[in-house]
């Protein structure tokens, strides 16, 4: 097969020059196979990554996907869930026509209808709701991958309802919490530099290999390149031109294994052992004074915070030996550049927003900060943005007045200064807390779109369980029938994998174009059902024929139509352009701020150790620790019944969260739901490898099979979540397993950081192990 | 002709199964046979600390890709190998790379 048209084209280095660029995206080669370039975003994969892809399509049939070579993100490497995407979109079991449910809910009695009564139906329902309870009595709630949340929002507010949540994660933690403390203390996100804004990658002259990457919570063979933003291959790539590990995690990672230093510290401590590293390298004067000085804010008052955290009280938080974490610091800190990279994790920690600010301060402080090899400012490529990170782009697409009027309702805003402030979610433990009370307004309805709460997204599945089974009408859209689906939804509508549906990706670089190639059954993109919708709800806010051409006003930036976009498929914002989107040094240059004078997008135009957004939002204006909810320090009595700590939610290479069980090259590398225990622990138990055990916490347990491995911690215990059973009864009350398996039945909802974001306890609840 | 292999510089390898996967998908192999299987080898080094080794094994389903190969295109695995740590070509060309390698391995699975 030789690829013509647009293939040889898209070569890096051609950043901004659209017009050169034409190609025919739909050659034909020999055999009649036709090679299609794209992006690949969600549903399929299920992740965040920016790879680009070919794939290969005869008479009007997935065959296969191929990396692109071309591409810059990968060059052409793959992850095992894009490779088996055939088995994804031709699996027998694809949902592949809007149904109707016909018996009770839960009894799995589905007729199938068309997508005119699907639709019809759906907007009589959601009208009559609408019109007696307010718009905001019906939540939108997503989970990740599938594009995420852009078309979410906008079907949320072309309906009028403010109420736009990840429905079931407490305190949305994930990513949001991140974003919402770098982008109070740094104005904006930073993430590690491996030269991802540059065509040419490793080989742009600007770029240098950072000498240390600090791996925080973060593990490169389950984040691959699910992440946003960053590839977790990368650090491969880097690290063979020469860059050093320092990793921090309780599982001895791969990456663990390879590293300088590798610190195991007690789940949840995240908070205790950043403050004491900045505590050594404050205390021993290893911070970049010039930087400090010019572009720094609150110094001093850190420099006081950071005293309360002695190595001796760090090491008694975290079991990690003081001189490990005084060693950590001093060679992150006098390695320059170095870039630091963490994880979920973080999100999870009781006072995520403050942990994640005291990181912030370590790459301020060390002046890591827009230079190559450290930890570079990320915005979306060129300003163009199709799914909000952050307030600024939610206004960049709704306007103030209409968001800030939104906020006056949306669920939790009230209540939580951060919430309130930053982005634009309802928060989920309030959602389901107003679910259950009715206060202060009723709840009637859910649009449930790439969540999966009750095998995955949502702690205390069985209390949301019982609070949406209650609501008058329910959709869940998705790409297989799932246990949320078959219990709480009346109508369900099918939605098409990446190679079904046109879209764009603009979370991180470069900017991708997905387009729509094959056909399975009457599969609609999540885009397409959600546009339709809005349209058929508020006509007024869908004035585009299209969602091609909504795209194409969403990329006005670029420069670029979507059809445009779509025949390169991708492009970066060229050095130095308008948007500020490109490294490096843009603090100095003025392209940060909207007054363009120099600085950070701060109050202060500094990077804000002590962070006065912070401080007008109530909250702690400088980084601290609080326990986790349970574990050795905060309920020791609860620790003598309950002996190992419980973490849960690492990434799979082969499933993202609960997606793929029902792939069978996929499923036959991690085959069973299980719990990872240390040998020795095991034998304590008389637990053997594959038995079937219990993992019981205070509040309930679940089944699991024991895998035995030396990389867990022995006070410790994992289990993948996500977990539920494709190929058994889907019917109540079996719903494919998921009440044996969910671990997240032994975590509680309502325990959400002061801020608000952050602090499902999903790595940090206590257990104890024993056989079946 | 000169005979080729493959060559993992398992130094890199990840473990992340993209060339098990990328062979089942070129080949449409079903579950339960591959042309290639993942190793895991967990060792303790003297200070107790622990080194993960992955590997991958061609198997005897390995053709080293020959169609695609013929074609000038690397072998599934080779291309889609997320740590980039794959190697194919002649043996003469691997076990050169080999030297300045410590951890690899070479395998003629054909």
């Amino acid at each position: 097969m030789i690829e013509r048209g647009s293939g040889s084209r898209h070569i890096a280095g051609r950043a901004g020059e659209p017009d050169s660029l034409k190609g025919d995206p739909m050659a034909d080669t020999d055999g009649g196979v036709q090679i299609h370039k794209m992006g690949a975003w969600s549903a399929g994969p299920g992740c965040h990554g920016g790879c680009g892809v070919k794939v290969y399509v005869k008479d009007g049939k997935l065959i296969k996907v191929e990396g692109d070579e071309d591409h810059p993100y990968l060059q052409g490497r793959a992850c095992p869930r894009v490779l088996a995407m055939p088995q994804y979109v031709n699996h027998p079991d694809r949902l592949q026509h809007p149904l109707k449910r016909v018996g009770e809910r839960g009894e799995g009695k589905w007729q199938r209808i068309s997508w005119d009564e699907a639709l019809e139906l759906c907007e009589h329902r959601l009208r009559e709701i609408r019109d007696k309870y307010g718009a905001e009595s019906v939540v939108f709630g997503q989970g990740t991958g599938r594009d995420a949340g852009g078309f979410i929002i906008f079907l949320a507010y072309a309906y009028g309802s403010p109420n736009w949540t990840l429905f079931g994660l407490s305190g949305i933690s994930c990513f949001t919490p991140r974003l919402a403390a770098m982008h109070s203390v740094t104005g904006d996100f930073t993430f590690p530099d491996a030269a991802q804004f540059s065509p040419q990658r490793y080989e742009d002259p600007e770029w240098v290999a950072p000498k240390v990457m600090v791996s925080w919570a973060r593990h490169l063979a389950g984040s691959h390149c699910t992440d946003h933003y960053f590839s977790g291959h990368w650090v491969v790539d880097m690290m063979k031109r020469g860059t050093k590990l320092i990793v921090i995690d309780p599982v001895c990672s791969w990456e663990a294994s390879r590293a300088e230093i590798w610190l195991q510290l007690r789940p949840g401590t995240d908070g205790a052992l950043a403050l004491g590293m900045l505590n050594v390298i404050i205390g021993e004067g290893l911070y970049d004074k010039a930087f400090v000085e010019k572009w720094t804010h609150g110094f001093d008052k850190l420099a006081e915070r950071a005293r309360d955290y002695p190595l001796e009280k760090v090491e008694a938080i975290t079991w990690v030996p003081a001189e490990k974490i005084a060693k950590a610091a001093r060679m992150y800190a006098t390695s320059k550049p170095a870039a630091m990279r963490f994880g979920q994790p973080l999100d999870s920690n009781s006072e995520a927003t403050a942990t994640i600010h005291a990181l912030n301060c370590l790459w301020a402080l060390t002046g890591n900060i827009d230079v190559p090899g450290g930890n570079v400012i990320t915005r979306p490529p060129f300003g163009v943005t199709i799914y909000p990170y952050s307030t600024e782009e939610v206004i960049q697409l709704y306007g103030e007045e209409f968001v800030s009027n939104l906020t006056k309702k949306r669920i939790g805003a009230d209540r939580y200064p951060m919430v309130k402030n930053f982005r634009a979610w309802a928060l989920s433990d309030v959602v389901l807390e107003q679910m259950e009370t009715g206060n202060p307004y009723p709840i009637k309805g859910l649009w449930c779109q790439t969540n999966n709460f009750l095998a995955n997204t949502a702690q205390d599945p069985k209390r949301h369980y019982e609070a949406v089974r209650k609501l008058e009408f329910n959709v869940v859209v998705d790409t297989f029938m799932t246990p949320t689906a078959q219990a709480i939804a009346d109508i369900v509508l099918p939605a098409g994998s990446f190679p079904e549906k046109d879209s764009v990706f603009t979370t991180g670089v470069p900017l991708n174009a997905i387009r729509k190639v094959i056909s399975v059954g009457e599969c609609r993109s999540d885009w397409e059902i959600n546009f339709e919708l809005a349209k058929r709800l508020n006509p007024e806010a869908v004035p585009w024929k299209n969602t091609r051409e909504l795209f194409t006003q969403r990329l006005k930036a670029s420069g670029l139509t979507f059809e445009e976009l779509s025949e390169r498929p991708w492009a970066m914002a060229p050095k130095n352009h308008p948007s500020g989107t490109v490294p490096y040094r843009r603090h100095e240059k003025g392209q940060l701020r909207a007054d363009r004078k120099p600085g950070f997008r701060t109050p202060s135009g500094k990077v804000e150790l002590y962070c006065t957004t912070y401080e007008s939002w109530g909250l702690d204006p400088l980084p601290y620790h609080r326990e986790p909810i349970e574990g050795p320090i905060s309920t020791p009595e609860v620790y003598k019944e309950y002996p190992l700590i419980l973490i849960t939610g690492r990434r799979s290479g082969v499933f993202f969260h609960s997606e793929h069980r029902q792939i069978p090259w996929l499923r036959e590398i991690e085959p069973h739901p299980t719990v990872e225990l240390h040998p020795e622990t095991a034998k304590s138990l008389d637990i053997n490898e594959g038995d079937w055990v219990w993992i019981e916490g205070v509040r309930g347990k679940v089944k699991r099979r024991a895998k035995l491995t030396p990389v867990i911690h022995r006070q410790m215990a994992h289990a993948l979540h996500g977990w539920w059973l494709p190929e058994t009864d889907g019917t109540a009350p079996n719903f494919y397993g998921v009440w044996d398996l969910n671990v997240n039945q032994l975590i509680p909802m309502g325990k959400q950081s002061t801020s608000g974001f952050g602090g499902a306890p999903n790595k940090t609840m206590l257990c104890r192990i024993y056989k079946v | 002709m000169a005979r080729n292999g493959l060559m993992i510089d398992y130094e890199y390898c990840t473990g992340c199964h993209s060339c098990e996967i990328a062979c089942k998908q070129e080949h449409n192999y079903p579950v339960g046979r591959g042309g290639i299987h993942l190793s895991e080898i967990i060792t303790e080094r003297p200070d107790k600390s622990l080194r993960i080794d992955y590997l991958p094994f061609p198997t005897q389903y390995c053709n080293l890709c020959l169609p695609r190969t013929t074609r000038g295109e690397k072998p599934a695995c080779v291309k889609h190998c997320q740590a980039a740590t794959m190697y194919f070509g002649s043996l003469a060309e691997l076990a050169k790379l080999m030297e300045a390698r410590p951890h690899s391995a070479l395998f003629t699975p054909i």
